[in-house]
């Protein structure tokens, strides 16, 4: 049974649909890079998976008891994080906030596994910093831990990159990928970049007026082929 | 010195002073712990615009006829409260706009039902003690104090028992609904908080003062602190200081009590403004 399966998905906002039929599915452990033109729908996609939009139709299912709580997010940056006050720590524990329920604080065990997050990052050493003061990379780590702290399972990512520079970009790139094949921890993520995406990616999700879903290998193989035949019919 | 020491006592041997004091600082601490999470998400200026809701709500209550106005001003106001409140961040309109439209809509449709229907002769003259005038510190009741003291400890343990929640739900919304929160009970909770505490620092205290204590310590505090706990703990600490020190300094000068609150305020929002500044600096 497949982590994630979806059947007929109708993508949307606001009743305007934005693309439909779209059919997936995501094992334990792939690396799904989702890729497409700006307002294609890729965060709305994103957004349906995560329950934040609702669907227009066909269905979505969750198998290997994946519950909601269970996946970690992380989102494109909003207008009122930028002027935040808070602390890296006090970011990262917020993480476990969906799984806690009814309780009202958080336990040692808690605590002590958003250290390590913390340090799985690389960014103990600001842990007591103000996040509003950190760099883009930094900011985007910070997020990344929390993620990790709501999930062991699945992550999904909604343009990690966006706004960092070409080391931090790279870095971002290589923790990502060491998520995915030593913690095991299963990858969607949004991408501009095709070319990273191919490269790290197992499985592509194109989402667009043809979209197409597959291994990283058929998605080149077709490339190519399109492209081929433009290059004919030119 | 000696002399206004002795008027201050004086002046504290009489209830309603006493009551004053009471209700100021508990007023203010409350208004403070939900002031940094609404000065964050774009609702400075909410109390501002609840009191001319309260005050549409008066002019209909006139209109209608009815003799005891408070439940309808109470009921109406905690409604937009909440209607505002309660979308969050995914809100058509956001926050500071839709404040804006409430408060603007209600103050024309008030105005015009009073000027319309008018049974008096002064209608301006009604408009001001309505919108300033018919509320002040000065003259509260022993029930009202109780009321006061009552809420004080529900916020505060609320805020206490849901801080890590209201934390989240600040912060990123979208992450805490995303990760199995229930960020709409959560959101329906802390606007109905937020909403009884105005509404009722409104009729208590005033309208202008409530938006000052909601503002200047959280602002003050974000200038200097870095982490939610510390700013969210100092703008306590700040805004009972303020309350305080304004309402003593209020009695012994004689000044208008909320206008002397919102001047200390000021004075204190300046100075960790400066220090703000030259940590800054020197960190540089």
């Amino acid at each position: 049974m497949s982590l994630i399966e979806c059947k007929n998905l109708s993508l949307g906002y606001d009743g305007h649909e934005i693309a439909k039929n779209l059919n997936l599915s995501v094992n334990s452990g792939d690396y799904l890079c989702i890729v497409g033109e700006n307002g294609s729908g890729k965060t709305t996609f994103m957004k349906t998976l995560l329950g934040l939009n609702p669907l227009i139709s066909g269905e979505i299912k969750f198998g290997d008891g994946l519950k909601r709580s269970e996946i970690g997010y992380l989102p494109q940056q909003t207008a009122v994080q930028r002027d935040f006050p808070a602390s890296v720590f006090e970011i990262v524990i917020s993480g476990f906030c969906g799984s806690m329920g009814l309780k009202p604080f958080y336990s040692k065990a808690q605590k002590a596994q958003a250290q390590i997050n913390i340090e799985k990052m690389g960014i103990s050493h600001i842990k007591d910093r103000c996040y509003r003061e950190l760099s883009g990379g930094q900011q985007q780590r910070v997020l990344l831990a929390r993620a990790l702290c709501a999930t062991k399972k699945l992550i999904l990512l909604d343009e990690p990159v966006s706004g960092l520079d070409s080391n931090a970009t790279a870095e971002m790139y290589s923790i990502v990928k060491r998520l995915n094949s030593e913690d095991n921890i299963t990858v969607i993520m949004i991408s501009h970049d095709i070319s990273a995406a191919v490269s790290y990616a197992t499985h592509i999700l194109h989402i667009g007026a043809s979209c197409f879903f597959g291994t990283k290998e058929d998605y080149i193989k077709n490339q190519n082929t399109t492209s081929l035949e433009v290059a004919e019919n030119e | 010195m000696s002399e206004s020491l002795n008027q201050l006592y004086t002046y504290l041997q009489f209830p309603f002073v006493r009551y004053a004091l009471i209700v100021g600082v508990l007023i203010a601490f409350c208004s403070s712990l939900l002031g940094v999470t609404l000065v964050l998400k774009r609702f400075s200026f909410i109390g501002d615009g609840l009191s001319h809701v309260a005050f549409g709500a008066m002019a209909v209550a006139g209109v209608v006829g009815l003799t005891n106005d408070m439940p309808l001003v109470l009921f109406i106001t905690t409604i937009s409260a909440i209607l505002l409140l309660r979308t969050g961040t995914n809100a058509k309109i956001k926050g500071d706009a839709a404040v804006a439209m409430i408060s603007v809509g209600a103050l024309a449709v008030g105005y015009l039902l009073m000027n319309v229907f008018s049974k008096s002769s002064n209608v301006s003259g009604d408009v001001c003690t309505t919108l300033f005038g018919s509320t002040s510190i000065l003259t509260l009741n022993k029930t009202k104090v109780w009321l006061c003291v009552v809420l004080s400890v529900i916020v505060v343990a609320v805020f206490i028992i849901f801080y890590n929640k209201i934390f989240a739900l600040t912060f990123d919304e979208n992450f805490a609904r995303a990760t199995g929160t229930r960020v709409s009970a959560y959101n329906l909770m802390i606007a109905v908080i937020i909403a009884s505490v105005i509404v009722l620092a409104m009729n208590l205290v005033g309208s202008l003062l409530i938006s000052a204590l909601v503002i200047f310590p959280a602002l003050s505090s974000m200038r200097v602190f870095k982490t939610f706990k510390s700013v969210t703990v100092c703008s306590a600490i700040v805004s009972v200081f303020c309350a305080l020190s304004g309402i003593l300094i209020s009695i012994i000068i004689s000044t208008p009590v909320g206008s002397t609150i919102v001047l200390v305020d000021i004075l204190v929002f300046f100075g960790f403004w400066l220090v703000g500044n030259f940590k800054v600096r020197s960190a540089k």
